[in-house]
């Protein structure tokens, strides 16, 4: 994919002012069913944004707008406002009395168009309609196959001008899913769509986790009749087993260096933590305890391991050193604590509570302690945290199906991803990409 | 895994006992293919019976007890578990005995205990849980005599439910070691 700024297409096209409606079909509806977003809570602040219509994206295979607009709004953080179909490109300067009558404080504009070798040419302009600024722009020649992710870049320089932070949209989630006794393990964009099969296995697949580069994934296949982990080169389709050893191999977690993962390995008796190599060979023990020990997660700075250990009696979250010394006890209300996930920024950890029986998505602010319960589910499972930590994806039961959300670090914003249908689970979001 | 036992290569007898549905040998009890464990009482009171002629200096040539090994093993390779529990309940401790029998009866002989849960809670600790269940089992063949070497515990966690649904009655079909002959 090339970028250009759009500084470069200012010189190729004046600004006219002009307000041009083009007139369009609906696009927006069949990508809006591809997914539900839940608001609630109260006081809730969102950005109002209006993303018309790109012009020619009826003539191209995805529909733009919708995909961006559907982007800012499962972040949480804007609400898209009713275009009426108006279709505006990228060099018209909108009426602003307009866009501000319907309500929004800022309007994407922008463009498809086929060049002669068969890519697709995106552009837009994000316009400050309360003030008439061009907030600026960008064009993007892609391939058609990378027409979504063209969208979702747009959504991220949208959120990153709006928000001040990084957008997760043209970022990856990894998921299985199991469809009669078939096991696939997915590749998607970060609403789901666009899945691409790394692997499909006719024994279970669990714990997928991303490479801090974005390039690999290490999980846990059953396929030999036992867990054992391998790390899975996603462009290539290249395998290495890395824990294959006596017992269960299984949790794999890597370090921020990507240089070594942690696994939980009962090759000498019990489910206990080992440091591995990225590349294999012989493990080195973490920790030692009679009781269990698993799902190992590196806080991001690299220097902490938190895990999950039934050694006071019941599964409970503890962090040691990355090197397995001085472990401390995190959580302490409820029964049953685990599946930690650790926040890009190091604020935050997610996890799943047992509380009456429910299993449910939490969260704790590190350095307060303080949680807080942020869905109305109850079979929440396998959380994990966008890049840029404003968002959590997890696993849950929706509808009598396994089905998998997104939600804001408060709980206000939940959205379902689309997948390709069956039960779907294990959710792991992928690094930012370079 | 009728169909592996049988692949195993056991004594004929056995194998029809263990296969068939209708091998009626000496008229003793042989347990039908249905799964049902031979009962502590029933086993207890061969062993008291065996000790019995044993004091009278009669060696027996114990035919039931191979048959049983067959039966326990045709038809009982599931250790069931209680919730959240590890601990092998003295009903089944027959079916492990017999397992422990068969396995030591050949060196070359390799055991896989594979530990299951139910659906509740995560995956990754359920698959601790599971490993937890099939190291117990590990342990009482050892125990047992079965040489480490023979047996590998492994764990699916709730990857593979026997059975599906999610009333007690599922969830307590799917908290289980299985003993399973490679």
């Amino acid at each position: 994919m090339t970028m250009l700024s759009l500084q470069d297409l200012d010189n190729e096209s004046m600004i006219r002012r002009v307000f041009l409606g083009f007139l369009l079909c609906s696009a927006g509806l069949s990508a809006m069913a591809q997914f539900r977003v839940e608001v609630s809570g109260v006081g809730l602040t969102q950005l109002p944004i209006a993303v018309a219509a790109f012009r020619g994206e009826d003539a191209a295979p995805q529909k733009i707008a919708a995909i961006v607009q559907a982007d800012l709004e499962r972040s949480g953080q804007f609400r898209g406002i009713d275009t009426a179909g108006i279709a505006l490109d990228e060099n018209i300067r909108p009426d602003g009395s307009v866009w501000r009558q319907k309500g929004a404080d800022s309007l994407v504009t922008g463009s498809v168009t086929r060049l002669a070798d068969g890519r697709f040419d995106v552009r837009f302009r994000l316009w400050d309609v309360v003030r008439g600024q061009d907030l600026g722009g960008q064009s993007y020649a892609v391939t058609q196959t990378d027409l979504r992710l063209a969208a979702h870049r747009v959504a991220d320089l949208v959120y990153e001008k709006l928000i001040g932070d990084k957008g997760i949209f043209s970022t990856r989630i990894a998921y299985v899913t199991k469809a009669s006794s078939r096991y696939n393990l997915w590749v998607a964009d970060a609403d789901g769509e666009n899945a691409q099969t790394a692997l499909v296995s006719p024994e279970p697949i669990i714990s997928p986790a991303w490479s801090p580069t974005g390039s690999q994934l290490a999980y846990v296949s059953f396929e030999s009749r036992k867990p054992v982990v391998y790390v899975h080169d996603v462009a290539t389709g290249k395998r290495r087993l890395i824990a294959n050893f006596r017992g269960s191999n299984s949790a794999p977690a890597w370090a921020p260096d990507g240089r070594t993962l942690a696994v939980t390995l009962s090759r000498d008796g019990g489910s206990q933590l080992y440091s591995i190599d990225a590349n294999g060979g012989e493990p080195r023990r973490l920790a030692q305890s009679s009781s269990i020990d698993t799902e190992p997660a590196y806080s991001s700075d690299g220097k902490s391991i938190y895990f999950v250990s039934d050694r006071g009696g019941a599964p409970q979250i503890y962090r040691m050193s990355a090197l397995g010394s001085n472990p401390e006890r995190v959580t302490f209300s409820g029964t049953y604590n685990i599946s930690p996930a650790l926040s890009p920024d190091g604020r935050w950890m997610a996890y799943v509570s047992r509380i009456n029986g429910a299993f449910k998505l939490h969260v704790m602010e590190l350095t307060t302690g303080n949680i807080s319960a942020v869905t109305d589910t109850e079979s929440d499972e396998s959380p994990s945290f966008a890049p840029n930590s404003r968002l959590i994806a997890y696993a849950t039961s929706y509808q009598g199906r396994e089905a998998l959300m997104t939600t804001t670090i408060d709980g206000k914003i939940r959205a379902r991803l689309s997948g390709p249908g069956g039960d779907i689970r294990e959710p792991d979001w992928g690094p930012f990409q370079k | 895994m009728k169909r592996l036992l049988c692949a195993v290569g056991f004594g004929l007898t056995v194998v029809l006992a263990g296969c068939s549905t209708a091998s009626k040998l000496d008229g003793v009890p042989v347990e039908d293919k249905s799964g049902t464990p031979i009962s502590q009482s029933t086993v207890n009171a061969a062993a008291a019976n065996a000790n019995s002629v044993a004091k009278s200096g009669v060696t027996q040539v114990d035919l039931g007890k191979s048959m049983q090994d067959g039966a326990a093993l045709a038809g009982a390779k599931t250790i069931y578990f209680d919730y959240d529990s590890f601990v092998i309940k003295s009903e089944f401790q027959p079916v492990v005995e017999a397992h422990a029998r068969y396995i030591k009866a050949d060196k070359n002989r390799r055991v896989a205990v594979e530990g299951h849960t139910d659906e509740r809670g995560g995956r990754e600790y359920n698959l601790a849980l599971g490993q937890k269940r099939a190291e117990a089992v590990r342990r009482a063949l050892e125990l047992l005599g079965v040489s480490d070497a023979q047996i590998e515990a492994v764990s699916f966690g709730k990857e593979k439910p026997s059975v599906a649904g999610n009333d007690e009655a599922a969830l307590a079909k799917n908290r289980r070691a299985e003993i399973a002959y490679r």
